[in-house]
């Protein structure tokens, strides 16, 4: 049995078996495995031989219109390793002997092989060492590929295990199956996080090095509520875990049976509670967990789900099933936010030095065109299917506004010559996720519907932290003086300008700061679905006149720390008489 | 099924050696007997069926190499690989210059 310590990042309690997800990345880790899961291991190197056989072969046929040369013999050369059985017995040797996995025998020896090669003095034979990496990439991309396939088609429950997860490997998580999350790498808002608590599944992140301390099939707890993950526990250890998960879902229950009640403060005033979703599906959770709308539809995770280019087709009905569960209540649909740590199937980004001050979002958007109108087209169909708004993200000036808002018009323009019906006064909104739009947002008012802050943005661009940097994650907080001056500022100018105003961040969902957003004026807030009923619990808890003065408190505090402390006491007084 | 053994001392020839492309055309006509075919230099004896264990040599031009060959058709392989690297030289040039051996 080992403990390991990270950070909680999503509630709940995980008991299940181990599956490890390497990274996309071809570096593979050390891992042992059990002596008799060696026979699935070896049957798992043979099977990679033989499909890597079969694509090349394929790939060959392909070829033989085009002239002889050298990709010819490239090809046949590499089949002929593929059938080479002294190097596929060398490989299972290795798994066999050192009972590794498949994947790690095969990097290792085609890696010894290679750097055989490059010990040789004769250059044409020395650059041959790039051909045995090619195979060594062959039979991975086998090897892996079935992996990650796997993670979609699973068969019994698991927790999934990875060194860092990417929004793509999460979004074709199996949510029936997979129970829980850990990884070695991330923060509170990393996407590992963020997709667990929209999954509503147990999430421990920042473990350090605990893919190399566990094997396939062994047994883990994530706690999601401590941040910790037991591997291997022994069994007083499983049954003190399943009685606290047992409590969890009691609590759970609790607070579902609250799911009717209205979100109103002690004192009357009434706060409207949204979702923020990834897919369609989730519009029931949603309204399952007492959510009034959808406050943040990611449309993103479109591209992210699937193996192609979603289509405007594709767009449009998730866009009109989101609506046939919400009927007449509002749905954001927010543009997709691509690029930075997000891609489209085609990888089209080239490799940035600075990809979250690089193009993303709306500047990738406004650089393509095509993509860009496709999905407005769709929008704007489904805009009279039901309350559908349309938010733009990472404004960060004027021009930029100005620039989609045409595009948009353009768009309506063509669909009037379709002679497609849209909702000609579909709001327009934008969020304000960058100090700069902050800083304008007075100006920005004049020319929106509404405001949604996005407070993930917003603290990682003030305070220049990257949010899923281990090393510097400690400075990333939404509490930091300068993120709160900003956050009055947008809530002002809203007010001032009469728009809308709402908040999506991670803020939103985390106890200890509702009192201070309703304290600094935000009326409404939208969050993860399965944290609706704590927060509505929290909200019903309270007074705004304690909440004003709390917040008139700590726009006075100086330090991130003292404000912290603050708001966590003042919290916990109020959560004790609440839970 | 008589067990016959034969064997040849042949010299890589080609200006480029046995790099892949010949490693692979002499895995493929060593696979084409039934016999044994070993191969080997000062150092390795390797499996003449192997194109791992065959580029692996690493032989560059003017490397001598053993290659026997033990079964039913040993003879016609000797004959036919000893044709392939030093007469067919793996259908490649020789140095340049006319630099012959070492």
């Amino acid at each position: 049995m080992e403990i390991k310590k990270g950070i909680a990042v999503s509630p709940g309690i995980a008991i299940a078996k181990a599956l490890i997800m390497d990274s996309e990345d071809y570096r593979i880790p050390r891992r042992s495995i059990k002596s008799a899961s060696r026979i699935t291991e070896i049957q798992r190197v043979r099977n990679a031989f033989k499909d890597a056989g079969a694509e090349l072969a394929k790939l060959e046929a392909a070829q033989d219109e085009i002239e002889e040369g050298k990709i010819k013999d490239i090809f046949a050369v590499h089949s002929r390793f593929l059938r080479d059985r002294s190097l596929r017995k060398r490989i299972t040797d290795l798994v066999h002997s050192q009972s590794v996995t498949a994947e790690y025998a095969v990097s290792t020896t085609l890696r010894e092989i290679a750097s055989h090669f490059t010990k040789v003095k004769d250059p044409y034979i020395n650059e041959r060492a790039a051909d045995i990496y090619d195979i060594e990439r062959r039979l991975l991309r086998q090897l892996l590929g079935r992996k990650r396939a796997d993670v979609e088609h699973l068969t019994e429950e698991v927790a999934v295990v990875a060194r860092e997860l990417s929004p793509t490997q999460t979004a074709g998580f199996d949510r029936k199956f997979v129970k829980g999350i850990a990884s070695d790498a991330g923060g509170r808002t990393s996407h590992a996080a963020i997709v667990a608590r929209s999954l509503g599944i147990p999430a421990v992140v920042a473990l350090e090095d605990l893919t190399e301390n566990i094997s396939a099939e062994d047994t883990v707890i994530i706690d999601g509520n401590r941040g910790i993950v037991v591997v291997n526990p022994n069994e007083e250890t499983v049954r003190q875990y399943e009685e606290f998960s047992h409590e969890f879902v009691e609590l759970e229950h609790k607070l579902d049976t609250i799911r009717e009640k209205p979100a109103v403060t002690r004192d009357g005033t009434k706060i409207t509670l949204l979702g923020n979703i990834e897919f369609p599906d989730e519009a029931e959770l949603v309204l399952e967990k007492g959510g009034e709308g959808i406050g943040l539809y990611r449309t993103e995770f479109l591209y992210l789900n699937s193996e192609t280019e979603p289509t405007e087709e594709d767009h449009y009905e998730a866009y009109a099933e989101t609506v046939e569960v919400l009927r007449d209540r509002p749905i954001i649909i927010r543009t997709v936010d691509l690029g930075a740590d997000k891609y489209t199937q085609d990888k089209r980004f080239a490799r940035e030095p600075n990809p979250f001050l690089g193009l993303r979002s709306i500047r990738f958007c406004l650089q393509n065109l095509m993509m860009f109108k496709t999905q407005l087209h769709a929008i704007l169909r489904a805009s009279v299917l039901g309350n559908i708004k349309i938010m733009f993200p990472l404004i960060t000036n004027l021009q930029e506004l100005m620039q989609a808002k045409m595009i948009l018009r353009d768009v309506m323009e063509d669909l009037d010559e379709e002679s497609i019906p849209y909702n000609k006064n579909v709001p327009i909104g934008i969020m304000i996720e960058t100090p700069s739009s902050a800083l304008t947002a007075f100006t920005l008012a004049r020319d929106v519907g509404f405001f949604s802050i996005g407070t993930n943005d917003l603290t990682q661009y003030t305070l220049a932290v990257d949010r899923g940097n281990e090393l510097v994650s400690a400075l990333y907080s939404s509490a930091d003086p300068a993120v709160l001056r900003l956050i009055r500022t947008i809530i002002q100018d809203a007010h001032k300008a009469r728009i809308d105003l709402s908040l999506c961040g991670e803020m939103a969902s985390e106890p200890e700061y509702i009192m201070l957003l309703l304290g600094m004026g935000v009326r409404t807030i939208s969050l993860a679905p399965p944290m609706l009923p704590e927060i509505k619990q929290v909200i019903r808890s309270v007074t705004l006149e304690d909440c004003n003065n709390l917040a008139r408190k700590v726009l006075t505090m100086n330090s991130e720390r003292q404000i912290s402390n603050y708001l966590r006491d003042a919290t916990r007084k109020i959560l004790s008489e609440a839970f | 099924m008589t067990k016959g053994e034969c064997q040849a001392d042949v010299e890589i020839k080609n200006a480029d050696g046995l790099h892949m492309r010949p490693a692979m055309q002499f895995v493929d006509v060593a696979s084409a007997y039934e016999s044994e075919i070993t191969v080997s230099n000062t150092e390795d004896s390797v499996d003449g069926k192997s194109i791992m264990q065959m580029s692996m040599l690493a032989a560059t031009c003017g490397t001598k190499l053993r290659i026997v060959a033990e079964g039913t058709d040993a003879e016609q392989a000797i004959t036919a690989l000893q044709e392939l690297v030093e007469d067919r030289m793996f259908d490649e040039p020789p140095p340049k210059g006319k630099k012959k051996k070492k």
